[in-house]
């Protein structure tokens, strides 16, 4: 909230001082102690030579017949000429001028420039009269009177030739602009602010005073109140006021107004934006002429209501929902959140109804937010008025309209909704509050405290009751008051201490270990570890998924159509991840990413959300670009399976299958494997269907994807020493030819299943499939390597046991030994 | 000729021999010293000499094989040396030609920050719950919201765009809920419950330089029976000067979130802080919210706030490396760029 200094000076004695740098220290004081500051200005900048001018005399310019010449007095011994093309300039006017030699702000670009001498059209003009919009004022806060031309004073503001104008204007005023939290309501008003800096600066508030005049014909004459459903407001009052005149505000209370970042209207709205700003209580001026009947209702909207606010808007109300202020007719206004247009105050008002309330806060929030108005009044309203204030304000404000408006108070408030505020009143200790921030306060410096925020308490050896105001609606509990304790003794005085007690281990699960492992040794395996968005589309979500028929978790209301699903695979992602890459000429790529997926259950249960691990594998593997025998050469479906099957074993799984499938839509069919661990179904590996990588010009992309759950299930954590044999090892090689359909898998196995206690390793050594092997046929070689534990090998045993395993090989598998 | 002067004779020819040869040393020491040669032969003709002169002839024949040997030995390392240098020089590459590539894989600069938040806190011996059934990323409105004490209608959700799913289920915006979820299981009979949960959030904001749907927080809480607010700036500390260096400080400064109060943001200092500096001249930067745990969560989730108090903090590990590294776009983080991932590679510091 823009918070002028002078204006709070009012209430503290004027003991804050205005210059710049006692103003900075002050911001910084309250960034520690309160609030953050979003802007610490003044309305002028660095503009200056801005002085109050009477025009003495306004003569047409020869060449042109948009310009026109005048003389104006600044209050030195001669007149200043100068030209201009100010539609409403007239003799005896008082304005602003803008000196040769001035600074002023260009509002387009920003810039502090100079004014110079100009020429116009041959006549020189020395200096330029202004309009508030050219001396920095936003359009959103200068008068609307002035719009299309240069500001002119009013005629009983009493500015003398010569003047300081941005003195007159209020300009030169430091303004600081609070960034208010949520819980600070208090601080939307000028006196909860006075209260705050008064605390901080040990410095007692003094409240505005007003005489009120009160006329003999009774308000309720005039109006009766209705309040229909009892939830709705806490308090409900409203004065009458007569004969009012509407007219431009005196200069002080607009320089209040835009001072405080608000547009003058006229003299009553702006009493009731004055008042909202004094006190924080948002008051409402109606046209009393404009009601339809003098009932006035608060209730809520009905079916098919309808109502135009201020701001031009139709809006259609929330039946039962809405809290609305209406007569017999229909909607006046949103209650608590906008006027309606049909019952506005304007230049021909005669007679007014000033409402102010306590409207039920969460009501007015969601009346708010449905028709996404963010107003001044609803955002008091939402936050939690002062409850103490409504009357006082509701008064003062009447006092003003007699005083500004020449309104006459009609006699007596109508009230229709007093409900007393339950005072709250807390025991504060020394110890608690110690216990909870770790200093050693004593009661009388807590009490020291109330005093600086004008708590009432009493204080006894013991104890604090202390009594929490009204105006302070974000606090009801100890913690409440123990923060205002600690923000006003200091954070930075409090000691630094780390907590003490019982000694507890810092350890992982072994859940956590392994997900960490796994991330290591895929690291160390080369690949980058990546983190893509969860967030992606409906098919993404499932092109790799575990299950396809899975339900997906679904947004309500998405941003985007590119993030509606919540990932059931995490190599959709990555694929994106190398499409990315791809298009910004990196080509060798490496990545995995370790993450959740989701998996809808019922609508009103949680997901399941599974733990999956996932890596891509494309372009060349680059061992060396110069160096002949190791030259790039294009990574294969064997990279990535290599990858992965030293992951599975270094996380200590073992049995490890790999199944040739098809049965994956995106993967290439004939380079796809499911994994199993033993019969547990863990994961694929293979190609990425080259639909989706040849159509963005990606070289082959090999990924895989795998359930860490399972694996982590399937893992084995215990490791036993294996003896090292020192007695020689034997191999002997087989070289097979054998039908193209056999795999590599099947034929292992025969090997292992037939080849005797004594075989320690089979090694495929060598693939071919070439011309000079029969249609149908490809030959594999391997080595079988033979050791004993206990004893040297007998060349015989070895040799009846290969025997075993060829003779096994071309019975079961029909092999040919070449 | 005396053996003596034989022998003397062969040790000087033999000498000679042994330095101007160039042939095979092998075949040298056979012909001299071998069975069959020449200072064998001339030994023979000991059986000749005086019981009494045996000892000295003796002594000379054992110099003149001891001074071959030791030639010959010498003689033979001279030439394998020069074997060696000729093989060296023949070997000779140019080292400056680059090396043989080793692909090694990084982990994820945010993994990295989220690892060394991890392994600070482990140090002072706090839990890292980050499994999928305390800490999941679907959470519930109450867990999110109503149990941080924000209730339906409060206004600080408006601080806090959500994706919902349905109105009871969300993308959880923060990781406080695993706070709640932690507190409901930990058995205070142990010790206090001090722990942090790093892990996905989600917030419905569009992406740009500053702003991303998805990003991560590291919630930290410690819950006992003497939990003070200096124990939380204290905590604080050590962490930041972990993730900035030992010579940078906080300072706190008064906030607002509904689940703690008092509630601060927490700067750091972007310069480091020597005691000869003035105020004014350290830069700080925002970093963190924490605070005390209200006493509405503490209570709704079980833990009587008269007798237990609660400090929680939450951390975030995308702005972390933003300031740590200058990363002036969040983005990045999610592009997964491979030039981007690999800048991140230094480890141990």
């Amino acid at each position: 909230m823009k918070t002028s200094l002078k204006w709070i000076n009012d209430y503290l004695n004027n003991s804050i001082n205005l210059d710049a740098d006692a103003v900075a220290d002050l911001a910084e004081k309250i960034e520690r102690t309160s609030v953050e500051i979003a802007d610490s200005t003044t309305l002028a900048q660095q503009q200056d030579g801005l002085v109050v001018a009477k025009v003495m005399s306004v003569t047409s310019h020869p060449d042109s017949d948009h310009m026109v010449i005048a003389q104006v007095d600044i209050g030195e011994s001669k007149l200043t000429q100068v030209v201009t093309g100010a539609p409403n300039i007239a003799e005896g006017q008082f304005v602003i001028l803008a000196k040769v030699g001035a600074h002023i702000i260009n509002h387009e670009t920003g810039e502090l420039i100079e004014l110079k001498p100009a020429e116009l059209r041959g006549k020189v003009s020395n200096g330029m009269l202004v309009a508030l919009q050219e001396i920095g004022f936003d359009s959103k806060i200068s008068p609307k009177d002035f719009e299309a031309g240069i500001y002119v004073f009013g005629e009983n503001e009493n500015v003398q030739p010569g003047d300081d104008a941005l003195t007159v204007l209020g300009m030169d005023e430091p303004v600081l602009d609070t960034d208010l939290t949520p819980n600070r309501a208090d601080m939307l008003s000028m006196i909860g602010t006075a209260y705050e800096l008064g605390a901080m600066l040990n410095q007692a508030v003094t409240l505005p005073d007003f005489d009120l005049v009160e006329y003999e014909s009774p308000a309720k004459n005039q109006v009766s109140l209705f309040i229909d459903d009892d939830d709705l407001v806490s308090k409900y009052a409203v004065r009458v006021i007569n004969h009012v005149t509407v007219e431009d505000s005196p200069l002080w209370l607009q320089k209040r107004l835009w001072n405080a970042g608000m547009r003058p209207i006229n003299n009553i709205v702006d009493i009731t934006n004055y008042m909202m700003l004094m006190y924080g209580q948002p008051l409402h001026a109606f046209d009393l002429d404009k009601l339809h009947d003098n009932e006035i209702h608060v209730r809520r909207a009905e079916v098919d209501e309808k109502l135009v606010t201020l701001d031009g808007q139709k809006r259609d109300l929330r039946p039962g929902e809405d809290i609305v202020i209406a007569t017999t007719d229909g909607p006046l206004m949103l209650a608590g959140v906008m006027g309606g247009l049909e019952s506005e105050v304007d230049e021909s008002t005669q007679n007014i109804v000033i409402e102010s309330a306590v409207f039920n806060p969460s009501l007015i929030r969601s009346t708010a937010r449905r028709h996404n108005i963010h107003s001044e009044a609803s955002a008091r309203f939402e936050r939690g008025v002062n409850w103490d204030a409504t009357y006082v304000a509701l008064d003062h404000a009447a006092s003003l309209v007699d005083e500004l408006a020449k309104g006459q108070v009609a006699r007596e408030r109508i009230v229709a909704a007093n409900i007393e505020r339950k005072e709250v009143s807390l025991t504060i200790t020394a110890t608690r509050v110690n216990q909870i921030l770790g200093t050693t306060l004593t009661l009388k410096e807590i009490a020291g405290f109330f005093d600086q925020l004008n708590f009432q308490y009493t204080l006894d050896s013991e104890k604090i009751e202390v009594i929490l105001p009204a105006r302070r609606a974000d606090m009801s509990i100890e913690a409440d008051v123990v923060e205002e304790i600690a923000r006003l003794y200091g954070y930075d005085n409090l000691p630094v201490t780390l907590p003490y007690g019982p000694t507890t281990p810092g350890k992982l699960t072994r859940q956590q270990r392994q997900i960490r492992a796994s991330r290591k040794i895929l690291e160390s395996l080369g690949l980058n570890q990546a983190i893509s968005y969860v967030l992606t589309t409906p098919e993404k979500s499932q092109q790799f998924a575990e299950n396809v028929t899975a339900k997906v978790v679904t947004l309500n209301y998405p941003m985007s159509s590119d993030r509606t699903t919540a990932r059931q695979n995490l190599l959709a992602g990555l694929l994106e991840d190398v499409a990315y890459n791809v298009n910004h000429f990196v080509h060798n790529i490496a990545l995995y990413e370790q993450g959740r997926v989701f998996v809808a259950n019922e609508d009103n249960e949680l997901p399941t959300e599974i733990e999956h691990i996932a890596g891509v594998l494309t372009g060349d593997d680059v061992t060396s670009s110069w160096q002949n025998q190791k030259a790039a050469r294009a990574v294969d479906f064997y990279d990535i399976k290599g990858i992965v099957s030293a992951y599975l074993d270094q996380i200590g799984t073992t049995n490890i299958k790999y199944v040739a499938t098809n049965r994956h839509v995106n993967m290439h069919p004939g380079q796809t494997a499911d994994i199993y661990v033993g019969d547990v179904y863990i994961g694929f590996a293979g190609q990425i269907h080259p639909k989706l990588t040849q159509s963005q010009k990606m070289a082959p992309v090999f990924g895989f994807e795998l359930n860490l759950f399972t694996i982590m299930n399937e893992a084995k954590s215990d490791v036993q020493y294996d003896k090292i044999s020192r007695f020689p090892q034997v191999s002997r090689d087989a070289a097979l030819l054998v039908n193209e359909n056999i795999e590599n898998a099947k034929i292992e196995s025969v090997i292992r299943q037939s080849a005797g206690n004594k075989l320690v390793d089979v090694t495929l050594f060598d693939v071919y499939t070439g011309d000079n092997l029969p249609s149908g046929k490809r030959s594999l070689a391997y080595t079988l390597t033979y050791q004993d534990n206990d004893d040297t090998l007998v060349e015989a045993e070895v040799n009846a046991d290969f025997e075993n395993v060829i003779t096994a090989l071309v019975n079961e598998l029909d092999v040919q030994v070449r | 000729m005396s053996l003596i002067e034989d022998l003397t004779a062969l040790k000087s020819a033999a000498v000679k021999r042994i330095n101007t040869s160039g042939a095979d040393i092998e075949a040298l020491r056979v012909s001299l010293l071998g069975k069959k040669g020449e200072l064998t032969a001339l030994l023979k003709g000991m059986k000749d000499v005086l019981p009494e002169d045996r000892r000295a002839v003796g002594e000379i024949g054992n110099d003149v094989r001891q001074t071959i040997t030791q030639l010959l030995a010498q003689k033979k390392a001279a030439e394998e040396t020069a074997k060696m240098n000729a093989q060296l020089v023949s070997e000779t590459i140019d080292v400056t030609l680059p090396g043989s590539v080793h692909r090694v894989g990084q982990p994820h600069v945010l993994q990295q920050i989220i690892d060394e938040i991890e392994q600070h806190f482990l140090g002072l011996g706090f839990e890292v719950i980050d499994d999928t059934i305390d800490s999941p990323e679907v959470e519930t409105d109450e867990y999110n919201f109503e149990r941080e004490n924000l209730p339906k209608d409060h206004p600080a959700r408006d601080m806090q765009d959500t994706f919902y799913i349905t109105p009871e289920i969300l993308l959880r915006t923060q990781t406080s809920p695993v706070q709640s979820r932690s507190l409901e299981k930990h058995d205070f009979s142990k010790g206090p419950l001090k722990m942090i949960a790093p892990g996905k959030v989600y917030r419905r904001d569009t992406d740009d330089a500053t702003h991303s749907h998805q990003f991560h927080q590291v919630e930290g809480m410690v819950v006992g029976e003497n939990i003070t607010m200096a124990d939380l700036k204290g905590t604080l500390l050590s962490i930041m000067q972990t993730l900035f260096g030992e010579k940078h400080q906080i300072r706190m400064r008064p906030s607002y979130f509904p689940f703690t109060e008092p509630s601060v943001e927490v700067d750091v200092s972007w310069n480091e802080v020597t005691p000869d500096m003035k105020p004014e001249d350290i830069e700080w930067i925002e970093v963190l919210g924490a605070g005390m745990t209200h006493p509405n969560v503490l209570r709704m989730d079980g833990i009587d706030p008269n007798k237990y108090s609660a400090f929680a903090f939450g951390l975030g590990p995308d702005r972390f490396a933003m300031l740590k590294y200058g990363v002036d776009d969040i983005r990045q983080f999610y592009l997964n760029d491979v030039r981007f991932l690999s800048q991140f590679n230094r480890k141990g510091n």
